[in-house]
């Protein structure tokens, strides 16, 4: 009979087993791109993985709530250098994005190249991925993502060292399209809070400060997942941790497996 | 005899085939000129080549027509009815009047540009008998003793003499008439002889026995583009145009055309661009010509190689990636989005070729949505006049209250460039609701003035 404790040590051996075994497939190990916060930075050991895919969603229904999960990844890639593919489905179902407004996150217009890609989303991402020259493609999903096509895309992406990362926008609260599982690295899910005042010693003063934001890392492919609160995107694409949350969880607390 | 009139001589009620004399009674003072049937058949066969610009296959129709085959090659420019539209303005601009109509075979297309009601018409893949059913005899390219005898037998239309039991009709007009019904349907093959560009870098091949598979087809492509590139390099050209032409043993032409962002003469590249469109190429019976050409050439230099020699990090080249996407989604699903110097939001922004690079930006201080709703979308809103923003605000049937906001930011009608926007303004606030969803809203009118506009709210995009 094992003990909890042994139990646990078990566990967390053959997790690291099947680690090992993920990640020796041949594939190169690429740098990553640090958030520059500490407590995530050392969740992802360093950063988010370059030739890896990725997922990012809103909270709730797209039109709302997946602006934020946008902006997130604008400032991501503004993090980064060289060119980036955005994919997008056309005629798009929601809004559009505006350029103008991933400009305000950091990531300008000179390096984005769009392409409408109708249903064919994920092939022409696959394409992109294809190319070692881009730094990052990104594709706008609606709708389901079979585990076949992510692995595909985690593949290319693992060869070609580009990132992959994939605004997934859902329709409904809860889009069961969005939980099932997928050959993604990590999964987030950018939650928006109620923002502080501007300016905190006289709340009384009107305006607009930094959004503020939960990210959820939902899923982490052979590493931990987390939850924190930031202060969203500048306009070089750093995030901030939130400081003095009065009733806001504990920062470190939210820590499990996956 | 009269061959043919303008516009004004038309208005004036003269048509094709009155004498000169009877012409010349109807207006005193009509200008008459010689007709030069060997000129206009030269000017033609120009035209026909000038429009290689649209498909690698074209060809005179004489005496006044133009057949382009553009199978496979209407994305390149938006497709079929952006290329129609743009091929008359550009015939319009160089002083030609013109019809046009695109149609699964020659024989429709041709009927339908003739005798349609509109000047450009789109008919659907297999549209074609619906489409010529009400047309006249005469769109069939029928002699005129044959369309008399039709007349005389009460047939005027084409779909009446689609309804007629074809042998009784061979034996009264022979096959002529059958022929051309069935071209013009698509039941029987109709080719066309191309027209060719004369200077331009080519490469042919022929085959003694007819090929039919794709390996093979790579197999030959690989060698055309070698050589086609040697004879650019030779020349100091890239090309931006590539027809792929594929003749088969039933006479008929094929033809791929690859397009790509920037002057090449990477034959490997090019290689793979064309094999990419070769699933769209029906061998029939087998190919036994192939023969490649540059439709569109640009001047290029030996930089490519000197970077490459003298060891530096190159600058990422995108250009064989956007060419690919190009080739596979169409050139315009493919570009940049470039900043427009413009206040209005919608306006500010635009899309420039791929290749092209981008520079300049947006006022970094003037926040604006990721998400942008085009058009914007009417909602109910409270607020008190005239510029504080709402209080709440209602749009799909939800309500949200606005717990901070920032605001105004008065964007004015560009008055110089319409002048329906002399007085009108917005007024834009960005909003937080209670659980923190931003929004971009903004009010119709100064809330002062009537004549800035309605004071109606609408909601813009999201942050």
């Amino acid at each position: 009979m094992f003990s909890f404790a042994g139990q646990k040590e078990t566990i967390a051996r053959l997790r690291d087993q099947i680690a090992r075994i993920e990640r020796d497939d041949g594939v190169p190990v690429h740098p990553v791109v640090p958030f520059g916060i500490a407590a995530i930075d050392d969740v992802l050991s360093g950063g988010l993985a370059r030739g890896a895919l990725h997922e990012v969603a809103g909270a709730g229904p797209d039109t709302e709530q997946g602006a934020a999960a946008a902006v997130f990844l604008a400032g991501l890639l503004a993090r980064m250098d060289g060119p980036v593919l955005w994919v997008r489905p056309w005629p798009d179902l929601f809004a559009p994005v505006f350029p103008p407004g991933l400009a305000d996150a950091g990531l300008h217009p000179s390096r984005i190249v769009f392409a409408d890609a109708g249903k064919d989303v994920l092939a022409a991402m696959e394409e992109g991925l294809g190319h070692p020259g881009l730094a990052a493609v990104v594709g706008e999903l609606s709708g389901g993502l079979s585990l076949v096509a992510s692995r595909r895309l985690q593949l290319a992406s693992g060869q070609s060292g580009v990132m992959a990362a994939l605004l997934r926008r859902a329709r409904i609260f809860d889009d069961p399209a969005l939980s099932a599982p997928s050959a993604a690295v990590t999964r987030w899910r950018i939650t928006v809070l109620p923002s502080a005042p501007p300016v905190p010693h006289a709340p009384s003063v009107p305006g607009l400060g930094a959004a503020l934001w939960r990210l959820d890392l939902t899923r982490h492919r052979g590493g931990l997942t987390g939850s924190w609160i930031v202060e969203a995107c500048d306009a070089t694409g750093r995030l901030t941790l939130a400081a003095n949350l009065a009733d806001g969880p504990d920062q470190a607390g939210e820590r499990r497996y996956a | 005899m009269i061959a043919a009139v303008d516009p004004a001589a038309a208005r004036a009620g003269l048509v094709p085939g009155m004498t000169a004399a009877q012409g010349q009674a109807l207006i005193p003072g009509l200008v008459v000129m010689e007709a030069r049937e060997r000129e206009d058949a030269v000017a033609l066969s120009r035209l026909a080549a000038w429009c290689l610009r649209y498909a690698p296959l074209s060809a005179a129709a004489p005496p006044d027509g133009v057949w382009i085959d553009i199978t496979g090659c209407a994305h390149l420019h938006g497709g079929e009815r952006p290329l129609l539209r743009d091929l008359l303005s550009r015939l319009l601009a160089r002083g030609h009047m013109a019809r046009a109509a695109v149609a699964d075979t020659p024989g429709a297309a041709h009927a339908m540009a003739r005798y349609g009601a509109e000047d450009m018409t789109l008919v659907p893949p297999d549209g074609q008998r619906e489409a010529l059913a009400g047309l006249p005899l005469a769109a069939l390219r029928l002699p005129a003793t044959t369309l008399e005898g039709l007349r005389l037998m009460g047939i005027e239309r084409i779909g009446a003499l689609a309804a007629l039991p074809r042998a009784p009709l061979v034996r009264r007009f022979g096959t002529q008439v059958l022929t051309r019904l069935e071209q013009a349907f698509g039941d029987a093959p109709e080719p066309i002889e191309p027209a060719f560009p004369p200077d331009m870098a080519q490469a042919t091949l022929r085959f003694a026995e007819p090929l039919l598979t794709a390996e093979a087809f790579a197999a030959v492509i690989e060698r055309l583009t070698a050589s086609v590139c040697r004879e650019l390099e030779t020349a100091g050209l890239g090309a931006r145009r590539l027809d792929l032409v594929f003749t088969r043993v039933d006479g008929r032409d094929q033809a791929i055309r690859i397009g790509t962002a920037r002057a090449t003469r990477d034959a490997r590249h090019l290689t793979r661009l064309l094999r990419e469109r070769l699933e769209q190429v029906d061998p029939g019976l087998g190919v036994e010509t192939m023969r490649l050409l540059v439709a569109r050439a640009e001047a290029l230099g030996q930089t490519q190689t000197a970077a490459r020699l003298a060891g530096e990090p190159e600058e990422p080249d995108i250009a064989p990636l956007i060419d690919r996407l190009a080739n596979r989604l169409g050139v315009e699903k493919v570009y940049r989005v470039a900043p427009v110097e413009s206040g209005v939001p919608e306006r500010s922004v635009r899309a420039v070729p791929a290749g092209e690079p981008v520079s300049g930006g947006w006022p970094a201080d003037l926040p604006r949505p990721v998400r942008l709703l085009d058009p914007p979308q009417p909602v109910e809103a409270m607020a008190l006049l005239p510029d504080h923003p709402p209080l709440a605000f209602t749009w799909r049937r939800v309500r949200h209250r606005v717990r901070r906001a920032d605001g105004p930011e008065r964007i004015a009608g560009e008055w110089w460039k319409r002048n329906g926007e002399m007085r009108s303004v917005r007024d834009y606030f960005r909003v937080e609701d209670e659980a923190g969803h931003r929004f971009w809203l903004f009010r119709r009118g100064d809330g002062e003035n009537g004549i800035s506009g309605d004071m109606r709210w609408f909601l813009h995009g999201f942050f």
